[in-house]
Protein backbone atom coordinates (compact mmCIF):
# COMPACT_ATOMS: atom_id res chain seq x y z
CA UNK A 1 0.00 0.00 0.00
CA UNK A 2 2.67 2.44 1.06
CA UNK A 3 4.84 1.57 -1.93
CA UNK A 4 2.03 2.29 -4.38
CA UNK A 5 1.20 5.63 -2.80
CA UNK A 6 4.88 6.46 -2.76
CA UNK A 7 5.32 5.56 -6.40
CA UNK A 8 2.21 7.51 -7.31
CA UNK A 9 3.66 10.48 -5.47
CA UNK A 10 6.92 10.09 -7.32
CA UNK A 11 5.18 9.60 -10.62
CA UNK A 12 3.69 13.07 -10.38
CA UNK A 13 7.19 14.47 -10.68
CA UNK A 14 7.20 13.52 -14.36
CA UNK A 15 4.76 15.74 -16.18
CA UNK A 16 1.82 13.88 -17.63
CA UNK A 17 0.90 16.68 -20.03
CA UNK A 18 2.52 15.05 -23.09
CA UNK A 19 0.69 11.82 -22.26
CA UNK A 20 -2.65 13.61 -22.25
CA UNK A 21 -1.82 15.42 -25.47
CA UNK A 22 -1.02 12.28 -27.45
CA UNK A 23 -3.93 10.39 -25.92
CA UNK A 24 -6.32 13.19 -26.86
CA UNK A 25 -5.14 12.96 -30.47
CA UNK A 26 -5.75 9.20 -30.46
CA UNK A 27 -9.13 9.77 -28.84
CA UNK A 28 -9.99 12.10 -31.70
CA UNK A 29 -8.93 9.43 -34.16
CA UNK A 30 -11.15 6.84 -32.47
CA UNK A 31 -14.22 8.99 -31.87
CA UNK A 32 -13.97 11.60 -34.64
CA UNK A 33 -15.50 9.35 -37.31
CA UNK A 34 -18.34 8.48 -34.94
CA UNK A 35 -18.97 12.19 -34.36
CA UNK A 36 -19.26 12.66 -38.12
CA UNK A 37 -21.71 9.76 -38.16
CA UNK A 38 -23.89 11.44 -35.54
CA UNK A 39 -23.66 14.82 -37.33
CA UNK A 40 -24.59 13.42 -40.72
CA UNK A 41 -27.48 11.40 -39.41
CA UNK A 42 -29.21 14.70 -38.63
CA UNK A 43 -28.47 16.62 -41.85
CA UNK A 44 -30.50 17.01 -44.99
CA UNK A 45 -29.02 15.66 -48.19
CA UNK A 46 -28.43 19.23 -49.39
CA UNK A 47 -26.57 20.15 -46.24
CA UNK A 48 -24.28 17.15 -46.55
CA UNK A 49 -23.36 18.40 -50.02
CA UNK A 50 -22.20 21.74 -48.67
CA UNK A 51 -21.00 20.58 -45.23
CA UNK A 52 -20.08 16.90 -45.32
CA UNK A 53 -18.02 16.66 -42.12
CA UNK A 54 -19.02 19.46 -39.73
CA UNK A 55 -21.80 19.74 -37.14
CA UNK A 56 -25.36 19.96 -38.48
CA UNK A 57 -27.36 23.15 -38.94
CA UNK A 58 -30.63 21.28 -39.23
CA UNK A 59 -32.02 18.44 -37.17
CA UNK A 60 -33.70 16.03 -39.51
CA UNK A 61 -35.08 13.46 -37.09
CA UNK A 62 -37.12 12.09 -40.01
CA UNK A 63 -33.88 10.53 -41.30
CA UNK A 64 -34.26 7.88 -38.62
CA UNK A 65 -37.85 6.95 -39.40
CA UNK A 66 -37.05 6.89 -43.09
CA UNK A 67 -33.96 4.72 -42.56
CA UNK A 68 -35.97 2.40 -40.31
CA UNK A 69 -38.48 1.84 -43.08
CA UNK A 70 -36.21 1.80 -46.12
CA UNK A 71 -33.71 -0.41 -44.31
CA UNK A 72 -36.47 -2.86 -43.34
CA UNK A 73 -35.28 -2.62 -39.75
CA UNK A 74 -38.46 -4.08 -38.28
CA UNK A 75 -37.68 -7.39 -39.97
CA UNK A 76 -33.90 -7.36 -39.67
CA UNK A 77 -33.95 -6.45 -35.97
CA UNK A 78 -36.32 -9.33 -35.37
CA UNK A 79 -34.02 -11.73 -37.28
CA UNK A 80 -30.90 -10.59 -35.46
CA UNK A 81 -32.79 -10.70 -32.17
CA UNK A 82 -33.87 -14.29 -32.75
CA UNK A 83 -30.32 -15.31 -33.69
CA UNK A 84 -28.88 -13.62 -30.61
CA UNK A 85 -31.50 -15.01 -28.24
CA UNK A 86 -31.35 -18.60 -29.48
CA UNK A 87 -27.55 -18.65 -29.68
CA UNK A 88 -27.00 -17.08 -26.27
CA UNK A 89 -29.54 -19.35 -24.58
CA UNK A 90 -28.09 -22.49 -26.14
CA UNK A 91 -24.46 -21.50 -25.55
CA UNK A 92 -25.12 -20.68 -21.91
CA UNK A 93 -27.15 -23.84 -21.25
CA UNK A 94 -25.06 -26.36 -23.17
CA UNK A 95 -21.71 -24.62 -22.62
CA UNK A 96 -22.49 -24.28 -18.92
CA UNK A 97 -23.23 -27.99 -18.68
CA UNK A 98 -19.97 -28.90 -20.37
CA UNK A 99 -18.05 -26.44 -18.19
CA UNK A 100 -19.63 -27.97 -15.09
CA UNK A 101 -18.58 -31.43 -16.16
CA UNK A 102 -15.02 -30.31 -16.87
CA UNK A 103 -14.67 -28.26 -13.70
CA UNK A 104 -16.57 -30.25 -11.10
CA UNK A 105 -17.08 -33.83 -12.27
CA UNK A 106 -14.16 -36.10 -12.91
CA UNK A 107 -14.97 -36.41 -16.58
CA UNK A 108 -13.08 -39.45 -17.86
CA UNK A 109 -11.14 -38.16 -20.87
CA UNK A 110 -11.38 -34.51 -19.83
CA UNK A 111 -7.94 -33.82 -21.30
CA UNK A 112 -9.08 -35.07 -24.67
CA UNK A 113 -12.22 -32.90 -24.65
CA UNK A 114 -10.18 -29.83 -23.68
CA UNK A 115 -7.67 -30.52 -26.41
CA UNK A 116 -10.44 -30.94 -28.96
CA UNK A 117 -12.01 -27.61 -27.99
CA UNK A 118 -8.61 -25.91 -28.07
CA UNK A 119 -7.92 -27.17 -31.58
CA UNK A 120 -11.46 -26.17 -32.52
CA UNK A 121 -10.77 -22.55 -31.57
CA UNK A 122 -7.78 -22.31 -33.87
CA UNK A 123 -9.38 -23.91 -36.92
CA UNK A 124 -10.09 -21.30 -39.55
CA UNK A 125 -13.68 -20.92 -40.71
CA UNK A 126 -12.54 -21.43 -44.30
CA UNK A 127 -11.50 -24.98 -43.49
CA UNK A 128 -15.03 -26.17 -42.80
CA UNK A 129 -17.14 -23.46 -44.45
CA UNK A 130 -17.50 -25.04 -47.90
CA UNK A 131 -18.56 -28.59 -46.92
CA UNK A 132 -20.65 -27.18 -44.09
CA UNK A 133 -22.58 -24.95 -46.46
CA UNK A 134 -23.43 -27.75 -48.87
CA UNK A 135 -24.34 -30.12 -46.01
CA UNK A 136 -26.60 -27.45 -44.53
CA UNK A 137 -28.15 -26.93 -47.93
CA UNK A 138 -29.03 -30.61 -48.17
CA UNK A 139 -30.50 -30.54 -44.67
CA UNK A 140 -32.65 -27.52 -45.51
CA UNK A 141 -30.80 -25.40 -42.95
CA UNK A 142 -29.67 -22.68 -45.37
CA UNK A 143 -31.96 -19.64 -45.25
CA UNK A 144 -33.07 -20.83 -41.85
CA UNK A 145 -32.40 -18.79 -38.71
CA UNK A 146 -32.18 -21.91 -36.57
CA UNK A 147 -29.67 -23.44 -38.97
CA UNK A 148 -27.40 -20.41 -38.61
CA UNK A 149 -27.91 -20.32 -34.84
CA UNK A 150 -26.63 -23.91 -34.60
CA UNK A 151 -23.43 -22.83 -36.36
CA UNK A 152 -23.02 -19.86 -34.01
CA UNK A 153 -23.50 -22.17 -31.02
CA UNK A 154 -20.74 -24.43 -32.32
CA UNK A 155 -18.27 -21.63 -33.11
CA UNK A 156 -18.86 -19.85 -29.79
CA UNK A 157 -18.86 -23.02 -27.70
CA UNK A 158 -15.13 -23.39 -26.96
CA UNK A 159 -14.77 -19.83 -25.68
CA UNK A 160 -17.89 -20.21 -23.52
CA UNK A 161 -16.81 -23.54 -22.08
CA UNK A 162 -13.32 -22.30 -21.20
CA UNK A 163 -14.49 -19.07 -19.59
CA UNK A 164 -17.30 -20.73 -17.61
CA UNK A 165 -15.01 -23.52 -16.52
CA UNK A 166 -12.51 -21.04 -15.12
CA UNK A 167 -15.33 -19.38 -13.15
CA UNK A 168 -16.60 -22.68 -11.80
CA UNK A 169 -13.12 -23.82 -10.78
CA UNK A 170 -13.00 -20.89 -8.36
CA UNK A 171 -16.15 -22.00 -6.52
CA UNK A 172 -15.53 -23.80 -3.22
CA UNK A 173 -16.46 -27.48 -3.32
CA UNK A 174 -18.18 -27.44 0.12
CA UNK A 175 -21.66 -26.52 -1.12
CA UNK A 176 -21.81 -29.20 -3.76
CA UNK A 177 -20.35 -31.82 -1.47
CA UNK A 178 -22.96 -31.00 1.17
CA UNK A 179 -25.69 -31.28 -1.47
CA UNK A 180 -24.25 -34.57 -2.69
CA UNK A 181 -24.30 -35.99 0.83
CA UNK A 182 -27.95 -34.91 1.04
CA UNK A 183 -28.62 -37.01 -2.05
CA UNK A 184 -28.92 -34.29 -4.68
CA UNK A 185 -28.32 -35.38 -8.28
CA UNK A 186 -25.71 -33.66 -10.46
CA UNK A 187 -28.40 -31.87 -12.43
CA UNK A 188 -29.86 -30.41 -9.23
CA UNK A 189 -26.42 -29.34 -8.07
CA UNK A 190 -25.69 -27.77 -11.45
CA UNK A 191 -28.91 -25.77 -11.72
CA UNK A 192 -29.43 -25.12 -8.00
CA UNK A 193 -25.91 -24.30 -6.80
CA UNK A 194 -23.25 -23.93 -9.47
CA UNK A 195 -25.18 -21.79 -11.96
CA UNK A 196 -26.42 -19.27 -9.36
CA UNK A 197 -22.92 -18.98 -7.89
CA UNK A 198 -21.16 -18.45 -11.22
CA UNK A 199 -23.66 -16.01 -12.74
CA UNK A 200 -21.02 -13.31 -13.43
CA UNK A 201 -19.36 -15.78 -15.76
CA UNK A 202 -22.65 -16.48 -17.49
CA UNK A 203 -23.32 -12.76 -17.86
CA UNK A 204 -19.88 -12.15 -19.35
CA UNK A 205 -20.19 -15.03 -21.79
CA UNK A 206 -23.73 -13.99 -22.69
CA UNK A 207 -22.63 -10.44 -23.48
CA UNK A 208 -19.66 -11.47 -25.59
CA UNK A 209 -21.62 -14.08 -27.53
CA UNK A 210 -24.51 -11.66 -28.07
CA UNK A 211 -22.12 -9.03 -29.43
CA UNK A 212 -20.35 -11.47 -31.73
CA UNK A 213 -23.65 -12.80 -33.13
CA UNK A 214 -25.14 -9.32 -33.55
CA UNK A 215 -22.03 -8.18 -35.44
CA UNK A 216 -21.25 -11.36 -37.38
CA UNK A 217 -20.88 -10.92 -41.13
CA UNK A 218 -19.31 -13.83 -43.07
CA UNK A 219 -21.55 -16.68 -41.92
CA UNK A 220 -24.68 -14.55 -42.09
CA UNK A 221 -23.84 -13.55 -45.68
CA UNK A 222 -23.27 -17.15 -46.73
CA UNK A 223 -26.13 -18.84 -44.92
CA UNK A 224 -28.92 -16.26 -45.25
CA UNK A 225 -29.53 -15.12 -48.82
CA UNK A 226 -33.28 -14.57 -48.56
CA UNK A 227 -33.94 -10.83 -48.03
CA UNK A 228 -36.63 -11.53 -45.46
CA UNK A 229 -34.05 -13.36 -43.32
CA UNK A 230 -31.28 -10.75 -43.53
CA UNK A 231 -29.74 -9.74 -40.23
CA UNK A 232 -29.21 -6.12 -39.29
CA UNK A 233 -25.61 -6.46 -40.48
CA UNK A 234 -26.13 -8.18 -43.83
CA UNK A 235 -29.07 -5.91 -44.59
CA UNK A 236 -26.96 -2.84 -43.82
CA UNK A 237 -24.26 -4.19 -46.12
CA UNK A 238 -26.69 -4.05 -49.05
CA UNK A 239 -28.33 -0.87 -47.85
CA UNK A 240 -25.07 1.05 -47.54
CA UNK A 241 -23.98 0.18 -51.06
CA UNK A 242 -27.42 0.90 -52.52
CA UNK A 243 -27.59 4.33 -50.83
CA UNK A 244 -23.87 5.02 -50.77
CA UNK A 245 -24.43 8.63 -51.84
CA UNK A 246 -27.19 9.26 -49.31
CA UNK A 247 -25.04 9.87 -46.26
CA UNK A 248 -27.86 11.09 -44.06
CA UNK A 249 -29.77 7.85 -44.57
CA UNK A 250 -26.79 5.51 -44.17
CA UNK A 251 -25.60 7.43 -41.11
CA UNK A 252 -29.00 7.29 -39.45
CA UNK A 253 -29.28 3.57 -40.15
CA UNK A 254 -25.77 2.92 -38.83
CA UNK A 255 -26.49 4.89 -35.69
CA UNK A 256 -29.61 2.86 -34.98
CA UNK A 257 -27.58 -0.33 -35.32
CA UNK A 258 -24.74 0.64 -33.06
CA UNK A 259 -26.58 2.65 -30.42
CA UNK A 260 -27.90 -0.35 -28.46
CA UNK A 261 -24.48 -1.99 -28.68
CA UNK A 262 -22.61 1.09 -27.45
CA UNK A 263 -25.10 1.79 -24.64
CA UNK A 264 -24.96 -1.80 -23.35
CA UNK A 265 -21.19 -1.79 -23.72
CA UNK A 266 -20.79 1.40 -21.68
CA UNK A 267 -23.22 0.18 -19.01
CA UNK A 268 -21.49 -3.16 -18.55
CA UNK A 269 -18.02 -2.23 -19.76
CA UNK A 270 -16.07 -4.12 -17.12
CA UNK A 271 -17.67 -7.47 -18.02
CA UNK A 272 -17.37 -6.74 -21.73
CA UNK A 273 -13.70 -5.87 -21.60
CA UNK A 274 -12.94 -8.85 -19.39
CA UNK A 275 -14.86 -11.23 -21.63
CA UNK A 276 -13.61 -9.81 -24.91
CA UNK A 277 -9.98 -9.76 -23.90
CA UNK A 278 -10.20 -13.33 -22.64
CA UNK A 279 -12.09 -14.32 -25.75
CA UNK A 280 -9.44 -12.63 -27.86
CA UNK A 281 -6.78 -14.57 -26.07
CA UNK A 282 -8.50 -17.74 -27.00
CA UNK A 283 -8.84 -16.91 -30.63
CA UNK B 1 -30.63 -52.56 7.68
CA UNK B 2 -31.90 -55.47 9.71
CA UNK B 3 -33.44 -56.96 6.63
CA UNK B 4 -30.31 -56.74 4.50
CA UNK B 5 -28.41 -58.48 7.22
CA UNK B 6 -30.78 -61.42 7.21
CA UNK B 7 -31.11 -61.59 3.43
CA UNK B 8 -27.61 -61.87 1.96
CA UNK B 9 -28.83 -62.37 -1.63
CA UNK B 10 -30.64 -59.05 -1.43
CA UNK B 11 -27.46 -57.38 -0.25
CA UNK B 12 -25.48 -58.63 -3.18
CA UNK B 13 -28.18 -57.51 -5.58
CA UNK B 14 -28.41 -54.05 -4.03
CA UNK B 15 -24.62 -53.78 -3.94
CA UNK B 16 -24.55 -54.53 -7.61
CA UNK B 17 -27.21 -51.90 -8.17
CA UNK B 18 -25.20 -49.47 -6.04
CA UNK B 19 -22.12 -50.19 -8.07
CA UNK B 20 -23.99 -49.69 -11.28
CA UNK B 21 -25.45 -46.46 -9.96
CA UNK B 22 -22.03 -45.26 -8.84
CA UNK B 23 -20.57 -46.14 -12.23
CA UNK B 24 -23.40 -44.30 -13.94
CA UNK B 25 -22.91 -41.26 -11.76
CA UNK B 26 -19.10 -41.15 -11.93
CA UNK B 27 -18.49 -42.15 -15.55
CA UNK B 28 -21.66 -41.67 -17.58
CA UNK B 29 -23.27 -38.54 -16.11
CA UNK B 30 -20.19 -36.36 -16.73
CA UNK B 31 -20.32 -37.35 -20.39
CA UNK B 32 -24.03 -36.59 -20.60
CA UNK B 33 -23.21 -33.02 -19.57
CA UNK B 34 -20.55 -32.63 -22.26
CA UNK B 35 -22.20 -34.47 -25.12
CA UNK B 36 -24.76 -31.90 -26.36
CA UNK B 37 -22.28 -29.11 -27.07
CA UNK B 38 -19.61 -31.53 -28.19
CA UNK B 39 -21.88 -33.17 -30.76
CA UNK B 40 -22.97 -29.79 -32.14
CA UNK B 41 -19.35 -28.75 -32.43
CA UNK B 42 -18.36 -31.98 -34.14
CA UNK B 43 -21.29 -31.70 -36.55
CA UNK B 44 -20.48 -28.10 -37.51
CA UNK B 45 -16.69 -27.92 -37.23
CA UNK B 46 -14.88 -31.26 -37.06
CA UNK B 47 -16.88 -33.33 -39.53
CA UNK B 48 -16.89 -30.72 -42.33
CA UNK B 49 -13.23 -29.98 -41.62
CA UNK B 50 -12.36 -33.63 -42.20
CA UNK B 51 -14.56 -33.92 -45.27
CA UNK B 52 -12.76 -30.82 -46.58
CA UNK B 53 -9.68 -32.98 -46.98
CA UNK B 54 -11.64 -35.35 -49.23
CA UNK B 55 -13.42 -32.64 -51.21
CA UNK B 56 -10.15 -30.81 -51.82
CA UNK B 57 -9.15 -33.80 -53.95
CA UNK B 58 -12.30 -33.74 -56.05
CA UNK B 59 -13.89 -31.77 -58.82
CA UNK B 60 -17.11 -30.70 -57.14
CA UNK B 61 -19.61 -27.96 -57.84
CA UNK B 62 -21.12 -28.21 -54.38
CA UNK B 63 -24.28 -29.82 -55.65
CA UNK B 64 -24.34 -33.39 -56.89
CA UNK B 65 -21.54 -35.88 -56.68
CA UNK B 66 -17.86 -35.10 -56.40
CA UNK B 67 -15.42 -36.53 -58.92
CA UNK B 68 -12.11 -37.78 -57.51
CA UNK B 69 -9.16 -36.04 -59.16
CA UNK B 70 -6.37 -36.67 -56.65
CA UNK B 71 -3.98 -33.79 -56.15
CA UNK B 72 -4.98 -31.91 -59.31
CA UNK B 73 -6.50 -29.02 -57.33
CA UNK B 74 -3.26 -28.53 -55.45
CA UNK B 75 -1.25 -28.64 -58.67
CA UNK B 76 -3.60 -26.06 -60.16
CA UNK B 77 -3.23 -23.98 -57.00
CA UNK B 78 0.55 -23.91 -57.18
CA UNK B 79 0.39 -22.81 -60.81
CA UNK B 80 -2.38 -20.25 -60.23
CA UNK B 81 -0.99 -16.67 -60.34
CA UNK B 82 -4.19 -15.54 -58.58
CA UNK B 83 -3.27 -17.73 -55.62
CA UNK B 84 0.29 -16.37 -55.45
CA UNK B 85 -1.01 -12.84 -55.69
CA UNK B 86 -3.56 -13.43 -52.91
CA UNK B 87 -0.94 -15.04 -50.72
CA UNK B 88 1.37 -12.03 -51.17
CA UNK B 89 -1.51 -9.76 -50.18
CA UNK B 90 -1.89 -11.78 -46.98
CA UNK B 91 1.82 -11.34 -46.34
CA UNK B 92 1.53 -7.60 -46.95
CA UNK B 93 -1.45 -7.52 -44.59
CA UNK B 94 0.64 -9.36 -42.00
CA UNK B 95 3.47 -6.85 -42.33
CA UNK B 96 1.07 -3.94 -41.81
CA UNK B 97 -0.68 -5.50 -38.83
CA UNK B 98 2.52 -6.59 -37.09
CA UNK B 99 3.74 -3.00 -37.09
CA UNK B 100 1.08 -0.28 -37.08
CA UNK B 101 -1.53 -1.50 -34.56
CA UNK B 102 1.02 -3.05 -32.21
CA UNK B 103 3.08 0.14 -32.29
CA UNK B 104 0.06 2.38 -31.72
CA UNK B 105 -1.26 0.16 -28.94
CA UNK B 106 2.12 0.06 -27.18
CA UNK B 107 2.49 3.82 -27.31
CA UNK B 108 -1.06 4.52 -26.13
CA UNK B 109 -0.99 1.89 -23.38
CA UNK B 110 2.32 3.09 -21.97
CA UNK B 111 1.09 6.69 -22.02
CA UNK B 112 -2.18 5.69 -20.37
CA UNK B 113 -0.71 3.40 -17.70
CA UNK B 114 0.57 6.16 -15.36
CA UNK B 115 -2.59 8.24 -15.73
CA UNK B 116 -5.26 8.17 -13.03
CA UNK B 117 -7.54 11.10 -13.79
CA UNK B 118 -9.73 10.42 -16.81
CA UNK B 119 -8.10 7.06 -17.46
CA UNK B 120 -11.44 5.29 -17.84
CA UNK B 121 -12.65 7.81 -20.41
CA UNK B 122 -9.62 7.14 -22.60
CA UNK B 123 -9.79 3.41 -22.10
CA UNK B 124 -13.46 3.17 -23.04
CA UNK B 125 -13.32 5.65 -25.92
CA UNK B 126 -10.37 3.95 -27.56
CA UNK B 127 -12.10 0.59 -27.16
CA UNK B 128 -15.47 1.61 -28.63
CA UNK B 129 -14.58 1.10 -32.32
CA UNK B 130 -13.85 -2.54 -31.48
CA UNK B 131 -17.47 -3.27 -30.54
CA UNK B 132 -18.89 -1.85 -33.80
CA UNK B 133 -19.96 -4.22 -36.58
CA UNK B 134 -17.52 -4.34 -39.48
CA UNK B 135 -20.16 -3.21 -41.98
CA UNK B 136 -20.68 0.04 -40.08
CA UNK B 137 -16.99 0.89 -39.66
CA UNK B 138 -16.41 0.02 -43.32
CA UNK B 139 -19.32 2.08 -44.67
CA UNK B 140 -18.44 5.01 -42.42
CA UNK B 141 -14.84 5.09 -43.59
CA UNK B 142 -15.84 4.56 -47.20
CA UNK B 143 -17.69 7.88 -47.00
CA UNK B 144 -14.83 9.51 -45.11
CA UNK B 145 -12.44 8.36 -47.84
CA UNK B 146 -14.62 9.63 -50.66
CA UNK B 147 -12.52 12.00 -52.81
CA UNK B 148 -15.19 14.62 -53.44
CA UNK B 149 -16.51 15.30 -49.94
CA UNK B 150 -14.59 13.16 -47.45
CA UNK B 151 -11.33 13.81 -45.62
CA UNK B 152 -9.27 13.80 -48.87
CA UNK B 153 -11.41 16.70 -50.12
CA UNK B 154 -10.90 18.53 -46.84
CA UNK B 155 -7.12 18.08 -46.96
CA UNK B 156 -7.00 19.10 -50.63
CA UNK B 157 -9.00 22.24 -49.84
CA UNK B 158 -6.51 23.03 -47.09
CA UNK B 159 -3.81 22.92 -49.75
CA UNK B 160 -2.19 19.65 -48.71
CA UNK B 161 -1.16 17.81 -51.89
CA UNK B 162 -1.37 14.08 -52.58
CA UNK B 163 -4.83 13.40 -51.22
CA UNK B 164 -6.84 14.16 -54.30
CA UNK B 165 -7.67 10.57 -55.20
CA UNK B 166 -9.91 7.62 -54.49
CA UNK B 167 -7.79 5.56 -52.14
CA UNK B 168 -10.13 2.57 -52.21
CA UNK B 169 -10.50 2.64 -55.98
CA UNK B 170 -6.80 2.76 -56.84
CA UNK B 171 -5.20 -0.66 -57.06
CA UNK B 172 -1.96 0.63 -55.51
CA UNK B 173 -3.55 2.15 -52.40
CA UNK B 174 -6.67 0.01 -51.92
CA UNK B 175 -5.13 -2.65 -49.68
CA UNK B 176 -3.37 -0.21 -47.32
CA UNK B 177 -6.57 1.86 -47.19
CA UNK B 178 -8.60 -1.19 -46.13
CA UNK B 179 -5.92 -2.09 -43.58
CA UNK B 180 -6.13 1.46 -42.22
CA UNK B 181 -9.89 1.06 -41.72
CA UNK B 182 -9.60 -2.40 -40.17
CA UNK B 183 -6.89 -1.06 -37.89
CA UNK B 184 -9.10 1.82 -36.76
CA UNK B 185 -11.48 -0.77 -35.37
CA UNK B 186 -8.78 -3.13 -34.08
CA UNK B 187 -5.96 -1.25 -32.38
CA UNK B 188 -7.97 -0.08 -29.33
CA UNK B 189 -8.61 -3.68 -28.38
CA UNK B 190 -4.90 -4.37 -28.51
CA UNK B 191 -4.28 -1.26 -26.42
CA UNK B 192 -6.62 -2.48 -23.66
CA UNK B 193 -4.88 -5.88 -23.63
CA UNK B 194 -1.45 -4.28 -23.32
CA UNK B 195 -2.70 -1.86 -20.66
CA UNK B 196 -4.11 -4.69 -18.54
CA UNK B 197 -0.79 -6.46 -18.83
CA UNK B 198 1.19 -3.32 -17.91
CA UNK B 199 -0.88 -2.82 -14.79
CA UNK B 200 0.47 -6.14 -13.52
CA UNK B 201 4.05 -4.86 -13.59
CA UNK B 202 5.17 -4.22 -9.98
CA UNK B 203 5.49 -0.43 -9.38
CA UNK B 204 8.81 -0.98 -7.57
CA UNK B 205 10.45 -1.74 -10.90
CA UNK B 206 9.59 1.74 -12.16
CA UNK B 207 10.65 3.14 -8.82
CA UNK B 208 14.12 1.69 -9.02
CA UNK B 209 14.46 2.55 -12.70
CA UNK B 210 13.75 6.15 -11.83
CA UNK B 211 16.20 6.10 -8.95
CA UNK B 212 18.78 4.94 -11.48
CA UNK B 213 17.96 8.05 -13.46
CA UNK B 214 16.16 6.34 -16.34
CA UNK B 215 14.30 8.60 -18.74
CA UNK B 216 10.91 7.80 -20.27
CA UNK B 217 12.37 5.86 -23.18
CA UNK B 218 14.71 3.82 -20.99
CA UNK B 219 11.86 3.10 -18.61
CA UNK B 220 9.74 1.88 -21.51
CA UNK B 221 12.52 -0.23 -22.98
CA UNK B 222 13.87 -1.73 -19.75
CA UNK B 223 10.76 -2.10 -17.58
CA UNK B 224 7.55 -1.91 -19.61
CA UNK B 225 8.51 -3.97 -22.66
CA UNK B 226 10.05 -6.88 -20.74
CA UNK B 227 7.11 -6.76 -18.31
CA UNK B 228 4.45 -7.30 -20.96
CA UNK B 229 6.54 -9.48 -23.23
CA UNK B 230 4.33 -12.59 -22.96
CA UNK B 231 1.29 -10.57 -24.04
CA UNK B 232 3.15 -9.00 -26.96
CA UNK B 233 4.46 -12.34 -28.15
CA UNK B 234 1.03 -13.90 -27.87
CA UNK B 235 -0.56 -11.10 -29.86
CA UNK B 236 2.15 -11.39 -32.52
CA UNK B 237 1.22 -15.06 -32.83
CA UNK B 238 -2.51 -14.27 -33.05
CA UNK B 239 -1.92 -11.42 -35.51
CA UNK B 240 0.05 -13.77 -37.73
CA UNK B 241 -2.72 -16.35 -37.69
CA UNK B 242 -5.50 -13.82 -38.25
CA UNK B 243 -3.60 -12.16 -41.09
CA UNK B 244 -3.88 -15.37 -43.08
CA UNK B 245 -7.62 -15.52 -42.45
CA UNK B 246 -8.64 -11.88 -42.89
CA UNK B 247 -11.87 -11.42 -44.83
CA UNK B 248 -14.56 -9.07 -43.54
CA UNK B 249 -13.22 -5.60 -44.28
CA UNK B 250 -11.80 -6.56 -47.65
CA UNK B 251 -14.99 -8.24 -48.80
CA UNK B 252 -17.20 -5.42 -47.57
CA UNK B 253 -15.11 -2.61 -49.05
CA UNK B 254 -13.83 -3.94 -52.38
CA UNK B 255 -14.78 -7.63 -52.77
CA UNK B 256 -11.17 -8.15 -53.79
CA UNK B 257 -11.13 -5.38 -56.39
CA UNK B 258 -10.22 -3.14 -58.13
CA UNK B 259 -8.95 -5.66 -60.68
CA UNK B 260 -8.22 -8.30 -58.00
CA UNK B 261 -5.78 -5.91 -56.30
CA UNK B 262 -7.06 -6.67 -52.80
CA UNK B 263 -7.77 -10.36 -53.16
CA UNK B 264 -6.61 -12.40 -50.18
CA UNK B 265 -6.92 -16.15 -49.67
CA UNK B 266 -10.25 -15.97 -47.82
CA UNK B 267 -11.73 -13.90 -50.66
CA UNK B 268 -10.56 -16.55 -53.13
CA UNK B 269 -12.27 -19.30 -51.12
CA UNK B 270 -15.50 -17.32 -51.05
CA UNK B 271 -15.44 -16.53 -54.78
CA UNK B 272 -14.50 -20.04 -55.87
CA UNK B 273 -17.08 -21.73 -53.63
CA UNK B 274 -20.08 -19.46 -53.94
CA UNK B 275 -19.54 -17.54 -57.18
CA UNK B 276 -17.71 -19.94 -59.50
CA UNK B 277 -19.07 -23.16 -57.94
CA UNK B 278 -15.60 -24.71 -57.74
CA UNK B 279 -16.25 -26.09 -54.28
CA UNK B 280 -13.48 -28.67 -54.53
CA UNK B 281 -10.92 -26.04 -55.50
CA UNK B 282 -12.22 -23.74 -52.75
CA UNK B 283 -11.79 -26.54 -50.21
CA UNK B 284 -8.18 -26.95 -51.39
CA UNK B 285 -7.51 -23.24 -50.82
CA UNK B 286 -9.20 -23.41 -47.41
CA UNK B 287 -7.07 -26.38 -46.46
CA UNK B 288 -3.93 -24.60 -47.63
CA UNK B 289 -4.84 -21.62 -45.42
CA UNK B 290 -5.25 -23.98 -42.48
CA UNK B 291 -1.88 -25.47 -43.34
CA UNK B 292 -0.29 -22.00 -43.10
CA UNK B 293 -1.95 -21.46 -39.72
CA UNK B 294 -0.72 -24.84 -38.56
CA UNK B 295 2.82 -23.94 -39.68
CA UNK B 296 2.69 -20.68 -37.71
CA UNK B 297 1.58 -22.46 -34.53
CA UNK B 298 4.12 -25.25 -35.03
CA UNK B 299 6.87 -22.69 -35.68
CA UNK B 300 6.13 -20.97 -32.40
CA UNK B 301 6.16 -24.28 -30.56
CA UNK B 302 9.52 -25.20 -32.08
CA UNK B 303 11.04 -21.86 -31.08
CA UNK B 304 9.67 -22.31 -27.58
CA UNK B 305 11.14 -25.80 -27.31
CA UNK B 306 14.48 -24.44 -28.46
CA UNK B 307 14.45 -22.28 -25.36
CA UNK B 308 13.21 -18.99 -26.77
CA UNK B 309 11.33 -17.25 -24.01
CA UNK B 310 8.04 -16.91 -25.86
Amino acid sequence: MSTTTLSRGKRREISLAPNYLVLLLLLGFALGPLMVLVFNSLKTQAEIGSNPLGPPQSFMWENFTKAWEVGNFAVTTRNSGILVAVTVAAVLALGGMAAYSLAKLDLPGAGLVTLYLLIGTSLPLQLFLVPLFFTWQRLGLVNNLLGLAIIYVATNAPFAVFLLRSYMLQLPRDFEDAARVDGAGEWQIFTGIVVPLSWPGFLTVGLVVALSVWNEFLLATVFLTDQELFTVVTSYYNFSSRFSRDWSLTSAAALMMILPVVVIFLALQRRFVEGLTQGGLKG
Amino acid sequence: MQQTLTLPEGTIASRKADKRRAFFRRKVVPWLFVLPILSINILVVAAPAFSSVYFSMTKWSGIGSAEWIGLANYQALLADPGFHHAFMNNVLWLAMFLTVPIGMALIAASLLAPIRRGAIVFRLSLFIPYVLPSVVSAALWRSLFSPDRGIPALLTDMGIPGFDKAFLGDSRTALPAIAFIDNWHWWGFLMVLFLASMQNIPPDLYESARLDGANRWQEFRDVTLPGIRPTIVFMILMTTIWSFLTFDYIWILTQGGPARATEVLAVLVFKEAFRNFNAGYAAAIGLTMSFFVGCVIAGFQVLRRRGWEI
